[in-house]
């Protein structure tokens, strides 16, 4: 047995780790082998990937790039390849993932079993829209190769399935042609919720990547930092120094707490306001600014943390997220890394996909306990009022009828569950 | 065919670290590599994967016997005949649970042969070609567990130890000369061939590391390579413990 954390580093669970190394042998290692699942990065925050005192099949191994087109910018991978190889491989040679979220260090078949999205949403959808095929094994043996035209039910029941419906061991992905490595990226500093919602309309039509810092204890103010970029071709420059530092121990508490974060927050805001403007930056920091910084997670202290990303629908999003940032404030709690996010007007490929058309807020907070809890119910009740869902790849707590009303195809998508698949998450909002 | 790019053989290439070496390799340049192995069909996913990679480069596969002298000879000295070699990476091997070689001698016969004899022969049907040339890195992974014996593998690490010695003797030999042999001592890797030590709850390195600590010690041309490099502090207290504090030793 292994002891095993998510990114939130809410605990360690003992697992029994069994290594997927080789795609052909995926089918004898997961058949008539107690329940698991499959286990990437673990960057996901909460539970989706774990299976106390039970399996999980880790695929990190399983990183073998199987064929790339060029001409195309088809490529074909096994799951557990980094998104960092693919854009290392691909934008030299003039594409890119057409979706990639916060970190570049998840492995696409996290990427897929999660649909992640990223800050180019309302143009290019999410993750599972640039899928072509992926070859997913099941527990009794079969193996089943789906995509948009394949099988389009498993397909849909895969991409956003959490992991649940099959151990996912081959993606083909449709890559984007790029420029080169580098955006136009413009900071525009808000005063409040008005002025992101304007910012965000009138960035849709021109801008592909838009996201914004908020500054979640400005409470009712809503105030922050609109980020937008688009792919430049601005010719060959000298690629930014790749110094990564490491978070080297976790600190005996919280290094984010209320002494440190008021001023850190002011302090932020004030000096990227006054920053504020054109710049052209390379897509590593643009894309991944945490991704410098490893094992940043540790500065929450040795409880963890929670992240709590919920979508609601526009009509309702200024009042939904106005309430959110208010709850926060008069708790107090709440950090740094807090995003705030308008995603397109598409329907979501996935039967369990999290994105949805409105508007996302995410949050980190350090874990405190029951204190944390109650701030999540007050949160839950704004989220279920406003008919809005909470993202699985980042939870650990919510509660299973919020599951239920957020993820309406929820009935049709356990048909095509795995049932020598279970995850802590899928006992805890499942049942099993 | 060989004339523009570096030539690399790597025996064993399945191996993880082997894999991760070759991936470097064909990453920092364009290569002519050669993944010599006993199995083709498992490499034919490896040799995709670096030719995603690299599409310039010119991979192949040679499918070989791993055990007869003979058959090293011949394999060596026909890989040679094509061409001169840059770089030899001699990377098999397979960890033996020790408690069944001491019940089965086949077991602990097969460990000698695989982890001791058979890469210390393609090491010296090498040698002798890279010392007519004058020209060329020899790299062998040796592992940690060679330094001293202890009684959780030493018969994985008797064989480790042979190649130590081996290395040893083949640098004398060719001190003077335009070849470097490197010796390559991991410490417990994050492999396959460690899933157990892993399930137990040890801790590994990456295999990235790794692979990045042994082609940087190839291109240096260093005599010995621990990977990663706290292991030769590790293992120099090791080999100093005197007899009686070691034997009270759980390792």
């Amino acid at each position: 047995m292994v002891a095993i954390t998510s990114w939130g580093r809410l605990d360690y669970w003992d697992h029994d780790v069994v290594a997927l190394t080789d795609r052909c042998q995926v089918v004898n290692k997961v058949q008539n082998c107690q329940s698991g699942i499959a286990y990437g990065m673990g960057r996901s925050y909460g539970d989706v990937c774990l299976n106390p005192d039970g399996v999980l099949w880790t695929t990190a191994n399983l990183d073998r790039f199987i064929s790339f087109d060029e001409s195309t910018g088809l490529l074909e991978c096994e799951a557990g390849v980094l998104l960092r190889d693919i854009q290392q491989l691909a934008v030299p040679r003039g594409w890119i993932l057409p979706v990639t979220p916060g970190t570049q260090l998840i492995t696409v078949g996290g990427a897929v079993a999660n649909d992640v999205h990223g800050k180019n949403h309302h143009v290019v959808g999410s993750f599972g829209d640039h899928v072509q095929r992926l070859m997913l094994t099941r527990t009794d043996g079969t193996i089943i190769e789906c995509g948009p035209d394949v099988f389009p039910e498993w397909f849909s029941a895969t991409v956003g399935g959490l992991g649940l419906t099959g151990v996912i061991t081959q993606v083909s992905i449709q890559l984007r042609r790029v420029a080169g490595p580098w955006l136009n990226t413009e900071t525009v500093p808000y005063a409040n919720l008005d002025e992101f919602f304007h910012l965000a309309d009138e960035s849709e039509a021109s801008w592909e990547h838009t996201v914004s810092w908020i500054d979640c204890l400005s409470g009712g103010k809503g105030r922050g930092l609109f980020m937008r970029g688009n792919s430049a071709d601005v010719g060959p420059r000298p690629e930014p120094n790749n110094r990564k530092l490491t978070m080297p121990f976790v600190p005996p508490i919280s290094l984010v707490n209320k002494l440190t974060l008021p001023p850190f927050n002011m302090a932020y805001y004030n000096l990227k306001k006054w920053q504020a403007g054109k710049d052209t930056v390379h897509y590593e920091p643009f894309f991944y600014p945490l991704d410098n910084l490893q094992e940043w997670n540790r500065m929450y202290g040795p409880k963890g943390f929670f992240q709590y990303q919920s979508v609601v629908p526009r009509e309702v999003g200024k009042d939904a997220v106005q309430e959110m940032l208010n709850q926060i404030a008069s708790s107090g709690d709440g950090s740094f890394l807090a995003v705030l996010k308008t995603f397109g007007d598409r329907q979501p490929l996935g039967m369990m996909s999290f994105p949805q058309p409105g508007v996302t807020l995410a949050l980190d907070f350090p874990n405190k306990g029951a204190r944390t809890h109650k701030l999540f119910e007050r949160m839950d009740d704004i989220v279920r009022e406003a008919d809005g869902r909470i993202y699985p790849a980042k939870d650990a707590r919510m509660p299973r009828e919020l599951f239920e009303a957020g993820y309406p195809r929820l009935n049709e998508f356990l048909q095509y569950r795995d049932p020598g698949i279970s995850s802590s998450m899928s006992r805890r909002l499942i049942g099993n | 065919m060989f004339e523009n790019k570096k030539r690399i053989v790597i025996i064993g290439a399945t191996s993880a670290i082997a894999e991760h070496c070759a991936r470097l390799w064909v990453k920092n340049t364009d290569v002519d590599l050669t993944l010599v192995v006993r199995d083709k069909a498992k490499t034919e996913r490896v040799a995709a994967d670096l030719q995603v990679r690299s599409p310039q480069s010119v991979i192949r596969i040679l499918e070989a016997d791993f055990i007869a002298p003979t058959a090293i000879r011949q394999l060596v000295d026909g890989i040679v005949a094509e061409g001169a070699v840059h770089t030899v990476l001699i990377a098999h091997g397979s960890l033996p649970d020790q408690t069944d070689c001491q019940q089965d001698l086949t077991v602990c016969h097969e460990a000698l042969i695989v982890n001791g004899v058979s890469p210390v022969e393609f090491a010296e049907a090498f040698a002798g070609h890279m010392q007519k040339s004058n020209h060329g890195t020899l790299v062998i992974i040796g592992s940690v567990a060679g330094d001293r014996g202890r009684k959780s593998n030493y018969v994985y690490g008797a064989a480790k130890g042979l190649v130590t010695r081996y290395t040893q003797g083949l640098q004398h030999r060719l001190a003077n000369t335009g070849v470097k042999v490197v010796l390559v001592k991991p410490g417990p890797t994050d492999t396959p061939m460690t899933a157990d030590i892993k399930q137990q709850g040890g801790r590994l390195a990456s295999v990235d590391e790794v692979a990045e600590i042994i082609v940087k010690g190839a291109d240096k041309g260093l005599a010995v390579v621990y990977a990663p490099g706290k292991w030769a502090v590790i293992m120099m207290v090791i080999r100093h413990l005197p007899q009686f504090i070691f034997n009270k030793l759980e390792i």
